[in-house]
C-alpha cells in the first residue's frame, strides 16, 4: 500500500513553494515587536504599581504581575478581542503570558457546548497542556540535577 | 528618568523576544502551541545555566512577561529549592510558578463559563 | 478505465435554494443568495446546529422552489464537513424522504449530483435532492484551532464558507440539465500544509479535467464556462499551469467559486472553501445564469481535500479529489 511518502512529487512541491504568497516579513516582525514590547511594558507598569503603591517585593511581586496579566489575557479572550490582536501581532501576542492565558481560555470556551466537565474543563488544556507538562517536568529535572550537584560539591 | 530608561529596556527586550517568535512563525510552520513550548523550555534551560537571570536583570518585565520568563521562574524556583531539600527541589519550581498556573486555570474556567465564542468575520 | 459517464435521459435541475452567512452575503454574490443570515448561529445554541438548520432550510426551500412537495422527493443525497457528516444527517432527520449520506469533503456537491443524476437517469428514482453545507465556525474548530485562539492565518489560507445550497434533480421538467460528468480519482502529490488546500487539491482537479477533456474529446473552449469549487487563487493558478503543460488552455473561461464569493478586499487570503462553497455559488449565481441561457454549457467541478485532523496529526499528506459534471441549458 502507498504511504504518504510515496506520494511526494518534489517538482510540484518546489513549484508550490515558489509561487505561494509569503508573509510580509518586515511588517509582521515590526508588529510582533511593538505589540510584544507594549504588553511587556504593561507588565513593567504593573510591577511598579505593586512595588510602590502596594509595597510587594520578590516572588510575590512577580506572581501578582503574572496574575493580573493572565486575568487581562483571559478577559480579552472572553470578550473576543484577543484573537484579533493575535491576527495582527502574531508572535507579539502569542509569546507573552497573556497568550498563554488565551490558549487556556479559547478551547475551554469553544468546547463549552459539550458540557462544563468534559467540554470546558477537559478541553481547557488542548493547547496549553504541553506547556504545563514540559514546564513542570523541566523544573523537576532542573531541581533534581541541582540537588545532586549541591550534595556532591 | 530611570523609570523611562527602564521602560525603554523592557520594551526592547520584550519586543525582541516576540520578534524571534515571529521569525520562527515565518520560517518554520510551527503552530502557536509549539512556539510556546519552545520558548518556555529555552527560558528554563537558559536559567538552569544561570543565563536568563542576566536578561531579567537588564530587561525586567521584558524578560519575565514572555512565556520564557515562566520557564525561568520554574527553573529558578527549583534551583533555590534544591539548596534546601530533595522535596523542595521537586516542588520549588511549581511553588514559584503556582500563582500563574492557578490563576490561568481559575480565570480560564470562569471566563470560559461566562463567555461564548464569537462569530468571526475575518 | 472509463470514468466519464453520459446521461442518456439528462436529469433536469428543477429547483435550487441557497443560504449564506453574513460574510458571504456581504460578498460579491450577496444579493443573489436566496436566504441571507444576519447571524451565523441561525438562532441555534451551537454552530453545528446552525449548520444543520441551514441545510434543512435549503432542502426545504429548494423542494418548494421546484414546485414539489416532500412526498415527491424519493431521496436526499447530502453531505458536509463535520465528523460523521452530522449536519446532513440531522437535517435529513426532518424529512420523510430516503437519505444517502455522501462525503468527499468539499467535492461532495458534484459527487451527490453525479450519484443523484445516475439514479434518475437509470430510471430508479424520479426526484432527488442534492445538498451540501459548511460553516466557518464548526469547521474551524474541527480542522484547526478554537475560534478565540490568537493565531495568525498564513497568506495561503482559505476561509471556510458559511452557507449551503440544494438542488432538486428530476426525471422531467425545466431547461437546465445534467448531461454527464467525470468521476474523480484520489490524487496526492504529497502536500502536507493544512493551510494550503489549493495546492493540495490542484493535482486532483487537473487530473479530472484532463480525463474529462480526453474522454469526451472536448477542449476548454467547448464550454461557456468552467467552474471549479474552492481551489482559491493559488490553486486555480496551479490547475491552469498543470493543464497548460498538458495542452489545454482554460485561462479564458475558468472561474473558481472560492475566488468569486468574497470581495476583492479579502485578497490577502486565497478565497473561500468548504463543502458549502460550490453549492452556495452554484445555487445562487450560476443556476440563474443557466436559466437565462447566458451560459449554455458549463463544466462544473467541485474539489475536495480528503484530510482529517487525525491524518494530519499523524503527519500524512493531503489526498484530494474532484468530480466534474456537465450542465447544459
Amino acid at each position: 500500500m502507498k504511504t504518504s511518502k510515496d506520494c511526494v512529487n518534489q517538482n510540484y512541491l518546489d513549484f508550490v513553494a515558489e509561487i505561494s504568497p509569503k508573509t510580509n516579513e518586515k511588517r509582521s516582525l515590526l508588529r510582533a515587536f511593538w505589540v510584544g514590547g507594549f504588553i511587556c511594558s504593561i507588565g513593567q507598569g504593573l510591577r511598579y504599581f505593586f512595588q510602590e503603591v502596594v509595597g510587594l517585593t520578590g516572588d510575590e511581586l512577580a506572581s501578582y504581575v503574572s496574575i493580573v496579566l493572565i486575568f487581562l489575557g483571559s478577559l480579552l479572550t472572553g470578550l473576543g478581542v484577543y484573537d484579533r490582536i493575535g491576527k495582527y501581532a502574531g508572535g507579539g501576542s502569542i509569546v507573552p503570558i497573556t497568550g498563554f492565558a488565551n490558549s487556556v481560555v479559547s478551547p475551554a470556551m469553544e468546547f463549552k457546548t459539550e458540557g462544563y466537565i468534559y467540554g470546558t474543563a477537559a478541553k481547557m488544556f488542548t493547547v496549553a497542556g504541553p506547556i504545563i507538562v514540559f514546564g513542570v517536568s523541566a523544573s523537576v529535572l532542573v531541581g533534581l540535577i541541582y540537588f545532586v550537584i549541591y550534595r556532591i560539591f | 528618568m530611570d523609570i523611562l530608561l527602564m521602560f525603554l529596556k523592557v520594551f526592547a527586550v520584550g519586543g525582541a523576544i516576540c520578534t524571534v517568535a515571529q521569525l520562527l512563525i515565518n520560517y518554520t510552520k510551527l503552530t502557536s502551541g509549539k512556539i510556546l513550548v519552545i520558548f518556555l523550555l529555552s527560558g528554563a534551560v537558559l536559567q538552569a545555566f544561570g543565563l536568563y537571570q542576566y536578561i531579567v536583570d537588564f530587561g525586567g518585565s521584558g524578560a519575565t512577561v514572555p512565556i520564557s520568563g515562566f520557564g525561568y521562574l520554574l527553573s529558578k524556583g527549583a534551583m533555590e529549592g534544591a539548596k534546601e531539600s530533595l522535596f523542595k527541589a521537586i516542588t520549588g519550581g511549581i511553588t514559584a510558578a503556582g500563582g500563574g498556573i492557578a490563576s490561568a486555570i481559575v480565570f480560564g474556567y470562569i471566563f470560559a463559563v461566562l463567555f461564548k465564542s464569537k462569530s468571526k468575520k475575518n | 478505465m472509463e470514468r466519464t459517464i453520459y446521461f442518456k435521459n439528462s436529469p433536469k435541475i428543477i429547483g435550487v435554494c441557497s443560504i449564506g452567512g453574513p460574510k458571504e452575503c456581504a460578498g460579491t454574490l450577496g444579493d443573489k443568495i436566496e436566504i441571507k443570515l444576519n447571524d451565523d448561529t441561525f438562532g441555534e445554541k451551537t454552530f453545528e446546529q446552525a449548520e444543520s438548520k441551514m441545510l434543512y432550510a435549503v432542502i426545504k426551500n429548494a423542494i418548494k422552489n421546484a414546485d414539489k412537495t416532500e412526498k415527491d422527493i424519493d431521496c436526499i443525497i447530502a453531505g458536509d464537513l463535520l465528523n460523521q457528516i452530522i449536519s446532513a444527517t440531522f437535517a435529513a432527520r426532518n424529512f420523510s424522504s430516503g437519505y444517502l449520506g455522501a462525503y468527499n469533503a468539499c467535492a461532495t456537491f458534484t459527487e451527490s449530483m453525479l450519484l443523484g443524476g445516475a439514479l434518475i437517469d437509470g430510471g430508479y428514482l424520479n426526484n432527488v435532492v442534492c445538498a451540501t453545507s459548511s460553516h466557518f465556525s464548526s469547521a474551524e474548530r474541527q480542522y484547526r484551532y478554537p475560534l478565540e485562539l490568537g493565531s495568525t492565518r498564513p497568506p495561503q489560507a482559505q476561509w471556510t464558507v458559511t452557507g449551503a445550497g440544494a438542488t432538486v434533480l428530476s426525471k422531467s421538467g425545466g431547461g437546465v440539465k445534467i448531461t454527464g460528468g467525470t468521476i474523480g480519482k484520489v490524487v496526492d502529490f504529497g502536500v502536507t500544509d493544512v493551510n494550503n488546500m489549493g495546492a493540495a487539491m490542484a493535482p486532483a482537479a487537473a487530473d479530472t479535467l484532463y480525463t474529462h477533456f480526453k474522454n469526451t474529446g472536448t477542449s476548454p473552449n467547448d464550454y461557456d464556462i468552467i467552474v471549479t469549487g474552492d481551489l482559491g487563487a493559488l490553486g486555480s493558478r496551479l490547475v491552469k499551469d498543470i493543464l497548460w503543460e498538458k495542452g489545454y488552455d482554460m485561462n479564458k473561461n475558468h472561474v473558481d467559486c472560492g475566488e468569486l464569493i468574497y470581495n476583492v478586499a479579502e485578497k490577502e487570503y486565497q478565497g473561500g472553501s468548504g463543502a458549502g462553497c460550490s453549492s452556495l455559488v452554484f445555487c445562487s449565481y450560476f443556476y440563474e445564469k443557466l436559466l437565462k441561457k447566458e451560459y449554455k454549457k458549463m463544466l462544473f467541478m467541485a474539489t475536495g481535500a480528503l484530510l482529517s485532523s487525525v491524518s494530519s496529526g499523524q503527519g500524512e499528506s493531503i489526498p484530494a479529489i474532484a468530480h466534474a459534471v456537465v450542465i447544459e441549458s
